[in-house]
């Protein structure tokens, strides 16, 4: 008897708590919702102001300590107040054109990027190939890996007389600089990356009978995609590493051309301002490389 | 009647670093078309070699492995495996795992609207058709061996191949998946070849045990036939006597005349 008592309880029971919790839902949730929403605004600001104020810091005693160092007459660098004062303009606008040898920073960097686009672009796709066939073949390992050893440690800018002989032009040469620099560590992760392939996948690839094609695109890459993506973002490094001594020695309207020109005519605050916009540009190219890396490799990590 | 397939004085040995290590010594079986078959022993005897051997992932030394009267000499989808560790592509979701297999043993076979509905179809079979558009991380293990048996299932294999499908799962869903593959054996009748350590489950689901000695150089031991009648349900055969009997035979073989001493 007590068992249907019980159930009929329940049944009647069960509206009720859920009708008197809405309305108080309803009128809690807001309150909570903002309450929430500040604390978050609140913490994410904190966490910003972690992140930014610690640099901008150091930053600002590091130019008052080369004001106090080099604002006296004769110094050989200029101090920070004498470069705003010299290349302002250079500063506030990069993107000026008064003739074709007188630009705004911005498009010099602009011109580097373009060559860096390309020979890296260029490295990207024939580095991963060639680190595919390494991986995945002993004998290209046996065969081509102690090529590539060697290879590698050259530095960048002695392949550049080779490469103006080859090309017998400044802008395939800069180009070829690039993509020489950037394509060993391409190369060598996206090896790593093959040969740390799981056993598993290549024996349901085995079972499905993929070929090469198929196997290349659906295991392959993706797998290996994390491995790739650091070899990617050095290789970005390297290029615009690159870039900058090439374009010194080219010539053009390159970032790189830009400092040795500064050099020449010894507008020493231009070629710091220039500093300033390659690393900024560098740093900007790294980050970049890194979020599709990220966008790319989601899925991938975890099992 | 000749068998559907038949291993022939099958030897493996593996070559490294100049030894040479026999796994496997003279194995001889015929399996029938729909016969469930699991394969037990001590760890290191060999079974996952054996497993290997019949779905053409490595060679055999000596001997031959026959479906249909055909050798055996590569991988292929008509020998699908679920793999221990379940090796779904966890860049892939459920749906598309699945559709990798069914894409490339259909391509020629069935339209895109086809193989979707081939696809669906399997995912259901193993109740997994909720989670389609999951990926591998964010299901939980027995559900990702689902897909796995998913995937091989819908390779339409002549034989499925199931390596230790169980064996990193808690035992309530290990319980649980045992029921859907009856179920799946009992609806589709596929030959499917089992590795397991677990007595029981090999009891449960099988028609012949295979008994491995242990290795180095293992043999078959005993075939032991269960003659429990399908579909058989967990609980009533607890206290079933052919079932006890099966069990007993089983456990004797493995822990009184063939102890694994390394592992006392």
């Amino acid at each position: 008897m007590a068992v249907p008592v019980q159930k009929t309880d329940n049944v009647t029971a069960l509206p009720s708590p859920k009708a008197s919790a809405k309305p108080a839902e309803i009128v809690a949730l807001p309150a909570r919702k903002s309450e929430g929403r500040g604390r978050k605004i609140m913490g994410r600001l904190k966490g910003f102001a972690a992140t930014t104020v610690p640099p901008l810091l150091v930053l600002g005693v590091l130019l008052l300590v080369w004001q106090i160092g080099f604002a006296r007459p004769g110094a050989s660098l200029p101090a920070p107040s004498v470069i705003w004062a010299e290349a302002k303009d250079l500063i506030l606008d990069p993107f000026f054109v008064l003739g074709p040898q007188d630009i705004g920073l911005g498009l010099r960097v602009l011109t580097s990027l373009e060559r860096v686009a390309v020979g890296f672009g260029l490295a990207a796709v024939v580095g991963v190939m060639l680190g595919a066939l390494v991986g995945q073949s002993i004998w290209a390992t046996r065969g081509l890996d102690p090529i590539f050893q060697v290879l590698r440690t050259v530095p960048p800018l002695a392949w550049l007389p080779i490469s103006l002989a080859a090309f017998r032009d400044a802008n395939p040469s800069a180009i070829f600089v690039i993509f020489i620099t950037a394509i060993w560590p391409i190369i060598i992760n996206t090896a790593v990356g093959i040969r740390n392939i799981p056993q598993d996948y290549r024996n349901v690839a085995e079972v499905l009978r993929l070929n090469t094609f198929e196997f290349f695109f659906k295991i392959m890459v993706p797998s290996a995609a994390p491995y790739i993506f650091t070899g990617l973002r050095i290789g970005i490094g390297l290029s615009w590493l690159a870039i900058v001594a090439a374009e010194m020695l080219t010539g053009g309207v390159g970032i790189g051309f830009f400092i040795w020109d500064a050099w020449n005519s010894s507008k020493l605050s231009d070629i710091i301002v220039a500093l300033l916009y390659i690393g900024v540009v560098g740093f900007a190219l790294d980050r970049l490389v890194a979020a599709i890396g990220n966008l790319v490799t989601r899925g991938t990590s975890a099992s | 009647m000749h068998a559907y397939l038949k291993l022939d004085h099958i030897d493996k040995s593996f070559v490294r670093a100049g030894q040479t290590t026999e796994v496997l010594k003279d194995i001889s079986l015929t399996i029938d078309q729909g016969e469930f078959i699991s394969i037990i022993g001590h760890s290191g005897c060999g079974k996952s070699t054996l497993l290997n051997l019949i779905a053409g992932l490595t060679q055999v030394t000596a001997g031959a492995v026959l479906l249909e009267n055909r050798e055996v000499n590569a991988p292929g989808p008509e020998r699908a495996v679920v793999f221990q560790n379940h090796s779904l592509l966890p860049w892939l979701t459920v749906y598309e795992n699945v559709k990798l297999a069914v894409d490339k043993v259909f391509s020629g076979r069935k339209s895109r609207a086809e193989r979707h509905d081939w696809i669906l179809a399997n995912l259901d079979l193993v109740q997994m058709g909720h989670a389609r558009d999951k990926r591998p991380s964010e299901i939980s293990g027995g559900m990702k061996q689902r897909v796995g048996i998913a995937r091989a299932l819908a390779m339409e294999p002549k034989i499925l191949l199931l390596d230790e499908p169980f064996g990193a799962l808690d035992a309530l869903t290990r319980a649980h998946l045992q029921d859907s593959v009856m179920d799946i054996h009992a609806r589709l009748k596929n030959t499917m070849i089992m590795i397991t350590h677990d007595v029981d489950e090999a009891v449960l689901l099988s028609d012949r045990i295979v008994m491995m000695t242990n290795g180095p150089a293992a043999r078959i031991g005993e075939v032991l036939a269960v003659d429990l009648p399908r579909p058989r349900k967990r609980l009533d055969l607890v206290s079933d006597s052919r079932y006890i009997a099966a069990r007993e035979a089983v456990l004797r073989f493995l822990y009184e005349r063939h102890r694994l001493v390394e592992a006392a």
